[in-house]
């Protein structure tokens, strides 16, 4: 193949890099910690301090990978925070409570988080009716059911469980303050990262946000990409429960209800294009990061907390923009290199 | 004409709940050949091009695929047979590369099992390839996004993608409306080539001159019915036109506009 750019290899490399949507965020997420590292006090930046933005991310990340690539194509999932809820709930139910098997215990979280991914994904495709309020209403019912369901069993909206070690060390072991969840963060942010640039799927997942009617037309099996995408962010939003309920020594059905928007949140920050057919992996990931580091850097600033949802807005408003900015530099690029 | 025709309309009919969208319209398109439709808006184009590509089904007539009477549950069924439809807008996805465009839904894959993954390098370059061959130059970059190039080149991209994946009949849907005069041409060449390497393409289009310009066959489609329908050469600009616009209506058109001129308008 004739190339007609002598540039070399290596500066192509990095201006591309530039181009990647995700660096906008590196570069958003590096200013917003060193404005921490200037603001706030030593504590933060110790391992200890560090360990509290970290932690939160990585429970928030493992459930915004798949949110994501579900937002790459074109679909809202708000029904995880009831996900993670339900899950957490069953788990200490069905373990702390009836004292059944916690590795069935377990897979039967996963196997609710797999369920009500599957009813999202159906009610979505067989209806067509905008997934955004599909999800909401199954949030709604599931909280419901956690709630009043666990109240009526156990008569309590709380429940003790210690997890067996075996459990402990899959779920909820640390390595000084740092827990494994972060160790499910960056193998799920490797496989969706995979998925999404060097699998057929991939193609399909940005198509059918790009456009649906195009990608039905190329063949591909838009409800089923979709359905399978449901499954994944309620089973993810399943995990966090499981993990969530090992570490802190039990459940109480309110847990979660703050993975409803900060998914999505994380998403966008990242550089996920709201109307679907745009994204990565790499930008949700440093959206997760930049989330956290900000609510919990507030903390360490001495300033009054009630500010920190103003900055968090702030934040995703300037990334929306810079997103639109960079998706345009980017679709100009192909013009210029073509001429 | 002595071939089998690649795709043919024996006397079809098309009714939705109480409406009669095409009266015994029967059609031919031969290997390496133009048929233009041609129609005003509401003519029945769109149902036409529906009917062909297996989206909507005949209530009554035959459709006939290289002399065989087939019968299409759906668009899919209709592109395996090889007909394949490019629509006017659409086809591509802006916000992916011309690669990845171009295999959409049949991506190519290197390794195996779990090491099976979208080989993007050979897509792109089949994809650029596939352009060139087709005459556009100006796309060099096969990981480039769509969205960044023009309606003719994306045009070109759909046509590329159909005749790659062995589309023996090519449906043009109004390839030419929504471009300026140099898109357009260009869009005209790329049928010659589809047709000079012996595809049946089908170009619908409401005008006139890019229809004469590359056809070898027309037909025209009036409220549902054909017509006419001839081959090139046998009608004059001016006959077609006219045809076009309705004959005798055009003519009471020029009347009643000389008649506002002339103040003398009843109402």
């Amino acid at each position: 193949m004739a190339t007609t750019l002598a540039t070399p290899q290596w500066k192509r490399g990095i201006a591309n890099l530039a181009y990647r949507p995700e660096f906008a965020v590196l570069i958003g997420f590096v200013a917003i910690y060193m404005f921490f590292l200037v603001t706030s006090s030593a504590v933060y930046h110790s391992m200890a301090g560090t360990s509290t933005w970290v932690d939160p991310a990585a429970e928030l990340g493992i459930v915004s990978i798949p949110v994501g690539l579900l937002m790459i194509a074109g679909e809202f999932d708000l029904s995880v925070g009831s996900v993670l809820a339900g899950s957490s709930m069953l788990l200490a139910m069905l373990y702390g409570h009836f004292h059944f098997n916690i590795w069935l215990s377990i897979l039967a979280c996963l196997g609710l988080g797999a369920l009500t991914g599957l009813l999202n994904g159906l009610l979505v495709t067989r209806t067509k009716l905008p997934s955004f309020i599909v999800t909401l209403g199954t949030q709604l019912v599931l909280t419901g059911i956690t709630l009043g369901g666990s109240t009526l069993i156990t008569g309590s909206s709380s429940i003790d469980m210690t997890a067996t070690a075996p459990v402990r060390a899959i779920f909820g072991s640390n390595w000084n303050q740092f827990n494994i969840s972060i160790i499910w963060w960056i193998a799920i942010a490797v496989l969706g990262h995979h998925v999404l640039t060097n699998t057929r799927m991939g193609n399909w997942i940005t198509a059918i946000g790009g456009d649906i009617e195009t990608a039905n037309r190329a063949g591909v099996r838009t409800a089923q990409v979709r359905i399978g995408l449901f499954i994944a962010t309620s089973v993810a939003a399943a995990l966090v429960g499981i993990i969530q309920t090992v570490e802190y020594n039990g459940s109480q059905a309110a847990n979660g209800q703050s993975f409803v928007f900060n998914a999505i949140i994380a998403s966008v920050i990242g550089g996920v294009l709201l109307t679907g057919g745009f994204g990565t992996i790499a930008g949700v990931v440093l959206g997760a990061l930049t989330y956290q580091v900000v609510t919990q850097g507030i903390y360490f600033t001495g300033w009054d907390t009630d500010w920190s949802s103003a900055l968090i807005g702030g934040l995703l408003l300037v990334a929306v923009l810079a997103n639109n900015g960079f998706r345009k530099a980017a679709i100009a690029r192909g013009v210029k290199k073509g001429k | 004409m002595s071939t089998v025709p690649s795709l043919e309309l024996k006397n079809v009919n098309k009714n939705f709940v109480g409406v009669s969208a095409l009266k015994d319209v029967s059609l031919q398109v031969f290997p390496g050949q133009v048929l233009c439709l041609l129609g005003d808006n509401g003519a029945g184009k769109s149902t036409l091009i529906k009917v062909l590509s297996g989206v909507h089904q005949p209530t009554s007539g035959e459709l006939l695929v290289n002399g065989v009477p087939h019968e299409f549950a759906g668009p899919h069924e209709a592109l395996r047979a090889g007909i394949a439809t490019v629509h006017q807008t659409g086809g591509t996805v802006p916000l992916m590369s011309v690669g990845r465009n171009f295999f959409l839904g049949e991506e190519p894959t290197k390794g195996k099992g779990v090491f099976r993954r979208f080989d993007r390098k050979r897509a792109e370059t089949v994809a650029l390839e596939e352009l060139r061959s087709l005459g556009i130059t100006n796309v060099t970059d096969g990981s480039a996004l769509v969205g960044g190039m023009s309606g003719g080149e994306r045009q070109a991209l759909s046509i590329a993608r159909a005749m790659y994946f062995g589309a023996k009949v090519l449906i043009l849907d109004e390839p030419t409306a929504a471009l300026g005069v140099k898109e357009a041409a260009k869009v005209l060449h790329l049928i010659v080539k589809a047709q000079m390497r012996g595809v049946a393409v089908v170009f619908v289009t409401h005008n006139v001159h890019h229809a004469l310009a590359v056809g070898d066959n027309f037909a025209v489609l009036i409220r549902g019915t054909r017509a006419d329908a001839w081959s090139k050469g046998e009608r004059t600009r001016e006959q077609v036109l006219d045809l076009m616009a309705g004959g005798e209506a055009m003519g009471d058109l020029e009347d009643e506009l000389r008649d506002i001129r002339a103040g003398v308008m009843k109402v």
